[in-house]
């Protein structure tokens, strides 16, 4: 005896079956419209600007002239601002999660600080840049130079430390340190010889994703008012400076007057792109490289 | 003799170091618990900061615009001496330009992750997931650029009438930059709806689709829901793209082929124009961006409310 007549089946199913092909065709469409995008995104960035990139390019100044403009000035600003915010979000970001993992009793205070962090992460950047200009632009007079620009763009990425340093401690295995405690270790030393080198892979990966979002970060520095003016090279955290992001904006929004700008922030992108490239890649391969699974 | 009295006196010297730094140590022990108390402390600070700082200022810009008038005025010109403060133009274009977002992020997002999900091999999920987080990962002034020098110049040739600087193409642009945010949060969501359950439904005779949709999806409501209440937050806040593609005119309309102004992008404007401390045009910058702010914290209260409320144990 049959149980099943696939005929039968085939006659009754055949529609439904149909309809689940052509969706799981419009779902793999949309899945790869976002791709399409970006392949778009890419092309376009590269035929704009990859022209532009020489020698000339990288090591000149600002200038109004199209030809003769350069980009040191702020590759130079990036690597200031971010000899700032790596040492302080490290600092505030890592000390924080050690706190809320290691010694916070878990309860109501422990919570409203999660979701204090929870709710930073959601802040809109400009918001951010609103901090800064009020308190360290105005309010400690420190003016727009790399110090005030890094303190905001650290707190700006400082949720992302957090969020993945207690990530990183919560991984690590809780026999490790029952391990240190048998052999007379205290709880500071446990911590620091045996946990964090334990966690440090998966610190260091959000360290550099949050300095990757910073080196990419426009909206709090235009808030600052980082000058659009040919300013000299920074030397120290208290100079002027500006930012590529700072740059490619500027030269955006003036590719209406100057054909060539819009080159110029082409070009621009592409260098921007290509450092953030490296620092994920750097991120990724700490993973996979350093990463011990317990 | 000499020699043991020598040896006796190396380990008295041996305690009391050990005491020393046993000392030393509990020095530390207690001191470190407070100290890193302090440093967590100092994100509580900042939200207090960014309050205090919002607040204040926007008391004084109260003291010269009248609440009603900021609130339900549809003329914003900010500088000369007849100046207005209605806000109302800056809503709709923050409105308009997230509702444009998530008309592109909220169907293209989720049919990416109900196919990453449900659909994909392990193999093509793999693949296509980290590709599509490069998306996100994308400096929001890379996507304005994008939005105005290509985006724009294509949608001109379709629709003859669109202006060089529109509300229409920043926010198809920010939509796809949302799109991985809502892709990876839903699919996060779905994969968590045990296999059992998926499974049973199959069991009963229903199709892949007929299971995602009336099984997986519904048990994933709240992480779903959740997802586009942060994609809605997101555009909101987001300032670049529109700041560079959308112009600054601040016209009070629902026209997406003309130019429109955002809240982010109106703070960009006054603060990039260096408005003099004290004038009402620099209060109102902390009036706009407190009202930025309370929208955006409104969204993420209720994405967080929603996600644990309403999540399902399994």
């Amino acid at each position: 005896m049959k149980y099943v007549d696939s005929a039968q089946v085939q006659k009754n199913m055949g529609g439904r079956l149909r309809t689940n092909q052509i969706m799981k065709i419009l779902f793999l469409i949309s899945t790869l419209i976002g791709l399409v995008v970006l392949v778009v995104l890419f092309y376009r960035v590269l035929a704009d600007g990859l022209g532009w990139i020489n020698m000339n390019f990288l090591t000149n100044r600002l200038s109004v002239d199209a030809d003769r403009a350069g980009i040191m000035g702020a590759i130079l600003g990036t690597l200031w601002l971010m000899l700032v915010v790596a040492p302080v979000t490290m600092f505030l970001g890592i000390g924080t999660a050690i706190y809320l993992e290691e010694y916070a009793k878990k309860g109501r205070f422990q919570s409203f600080i999660q979701t204090n962090i929870a709710n930073l992460a959601g802040v809109p950047s400009i918001v951010f840049g609103i901090l800064g200009l009020t308190v360290f632009v105005r309010g400690m007079g420190l003016g727009n130079i790399v110090l005030a620009g890094g303190l905001t763009m650290a707190l700006l990425v400082l949720p992302i430390v957090v969020v993945a340093s207690q990530e990183a401690l919560r991984s690590v295995p809780q026999f490790l340190r029952e391990a240190s405690y048998g052999m007379g270790a205290t709880k500071w030393q446990t911590i620091k010889k045996v946990v964090l080198p334990a966690a440090i892979p998966g610190i260091l990966t959000g360290v550099i994703l949050a300095l990757s979002r910073a080196v990419g970060e426009t909206a709090p520095l235009t808030v600052i008012g980082i000058p659009a003016l040919l300013i000299p090279f920074p030397d120290s955290i208290l100079d002027k400076f500006t930012v590529l992001p700072m740059q490619i904006y500027y030269w955006t929004i003036d590719s209406a007057l100057v054909a060539e700008y819009s080159n110029l922030a082409a070009a621009t992108i592409v260098i921007l792109l290509l450092i953030l490239l490296i620092m994920n890649s750097i991120a990724v391969i700490i993973r996979n490289k350093f990463q011990k699974r317990f | 003799m000499d020699n043991e009295q020598n040896r006796d006196l190396k380990v008295r010297e041996m305690i009391q170091q050990n005491k020393q730094n046993v000392s030393l140590n509990s020095v530390t022990e207690k001191l470190m618990p407070r100290f890193l108390f302090v440093v967590a402390i100092i994100s509580i600070i900042t939200t207090i900061g960014i309050v205090i700082t919002l607040l204040t200022e926007t008391v004084h810009f109260f003291r010269d615009v009248s609440f009603a008038e900021f609130f339900t005025g549809t003329e914003l010109s900010p500088l000369g001496s007849d100046a207005e403060f209605g806000i109302l133009p800056l809503v709709t274009g923050t409105i308009i330009s997230s509702t444009i977002a998530m008309f592109v992020a909220i169907p293209i997002g989720l049919m990416s992750a109900i196919f990453l999900s449900e659909y994909a091999s392990e193999g093509v999920r793999r693949t296509l997931k980290p590709l599509l987080e490069v998306l996100a990962g994308i400096p929001t002034i890379v996507y304005g650029f994008f939005a105005f020098t290509f985006v724009t110049p294509l949608l001109r040739t379709i629709i003859p009438g669109l202006e060089p600087t529109n509300i229409l193409s920043p926010g198809l642009v920010m939509g796809v930059m949302i799109i991985p945010m809502i892709a990876s949060l839903s699919e996060d969501a779905m994969s968590s709806v045990p296999n059992a359950m998926r499974e049973g439904a199959l069991a009963l005779g229903a199709t892949k689709l007929e299971t995602t949709w009336r099984v997986v999806i519904p048990a994933a409501m709240s992480g779903i829901v959740a997802s586009f209440v942060l994609g809605i937050s997101r555009a909101i806040g987001e300032t670049m793209i529109v700041t560079i593609a959308s112009g600054s005119s601040k016209n009070f309309t629902f026209d997406v082929t003309q130019s429109m102004q955002t809240m982010t992008a109106y703070i960009v404007e006054v603060t990039g124009g260096e408005a003099p401390a004290g004038s009402t045009l620099y209060y109102s910058l902390y009036a706009v961006a407190m009202t930025l702010f309370v929208f955006t914290l409104i969204m993420n209260l209720i994405a967080q409310y929603i996600s644990k409320r309403f999540r399902e144990g399994y």
